[in-house]
């Protein structure tokens, strides 16, 4: 398989989550999108890593996945105080961040 | 047979998504998420990237999944009825930003003039993707971004505790303190005394 076949399924996840941000209203949902796009640019980084027989892809995704983990314990921390707040757990309800 | 495997991961990868995106229930979205995980790392694999797919095991579907099935049993579901469903305009306007975003990048990499991308790989030697090439990157070419990395995390566990952590005093009533139950206060009169008529009998006239 070429490389151009890894970079379109990483196309095709990046849409997908794309699109699942702007659909979703559970804020836990689209903290897992937003994953997913990670995911896609993840793949991206090794594939062309790959391409041009470097490792630096490699050391890129695995920084990129440091980021991932890091913003998904702060989201997640977020939400958790939202619920002990008792707001709605839904973006469109949410108007601030307040308290 | 790599092209088996590549199928076969490629569609895993796919479905994952989809479901992570298409299903209601927020759990079974997490467990998808879990499968599209597991087949990105076969992936990894079939690109010689053995550090980065176990670490994405490990680390990303092992480590932070487990982290969002706590926070999923937690926080819970979609509640009861919404305020108002997500209407079909935004669905379908979605689909189309998104399948807009895949058509422009799928011009931009198959129309794309890099010829490395035409092949299955460069030259790469044994040891490709090791942890002990990966490991001997880190510390050497990329030492900057490994220090970075590790505040980064630092800064994220310490915002995590501050975000989670209960205000000064009990904000939920009815909630009991360790002090209102040693001092025997829980359940009980609080203008009353301890162990008074008054308290076993009630407020008078009642």
């Amino acid at each position: 398989m070429t490389i151009t076949w890894y970079l379109t399924v990483s196309a095709f996840v990046f849409a997908i989550g794309a699109c699942g941000v702007l659909v979703r209203r559970n804020p836990l949902v689209i903290l897992l999108c937003i994953e997913l796009m990670l995911n896609a640019a993840n793949l991206a980084l090794v594939a062309s890593g790959r391409a041009h027989g470097s490792q630096d892809g490699q050391v890129f995704a695995l920084i990129v996945m440091v980021v991932a983990a890091c913003e998904v314990a702060i989201g997640l921390g977020l939400i958790v105080a939202l619920f002990r707040q008792r707001l709605p757990i839904d973006v469109d309800e949410l108007r601030e961040l307040q308290g | 047979m790599a092209e088996v495997v590549f199928f076969i991961a490629a569609l895993g990868v796919i479905a994952g998504a989809l479901g992570t995106v298409a299903l209601r229930n927020p759990f079974y979205a997490v467990l998808a998420l879990v499968c599209h995980l597991l087949a990105l790392a076969a992936l990894f694999l079939l690109l010689r990237a053995e550090f980065v797919a176990a670490a994405q095991v490990v680390v990303y579907a092992g480590a932070v999944m487990v982290l969002y099935v706590f926070v999923v049993a937690y926080v819970g579901g979609e509640r009861g009825a919404m305020a108002a469903p997500v209407g079909p305009r935004l669905k379908v306007l979605s689909a189309m930003f998104a399948g807009a975003l895949l058509i422009e990048l799928c011009i931009a990499i198959i129309g794309t003039t890099v010829t490395a991308l035409d092949g299955e790989g460069g030259r790469f030697f044994v040891g490709f993707g090791t942890p002990s090439e990966i490991g001997r990157l880190f510390l050497t070419d990329f030492l900057l971004a490994f220090e970075l990395a590790s505040i980064l995390l630092l800064i994220a566990a310490v915002g995590a505790v501050l975000l989670a952590r209960r205000r000064s005093g009990l904000e939920m009533a009815g909630d009991l303190s360790v002090a209102d139950v040693l001092r025997g206060t829980h359940g009980t009169q609080t203008q009353a005394g301890l162990e008074t008529q008054a308290e076993a009998a009630g407020p008078p006239g009642r």
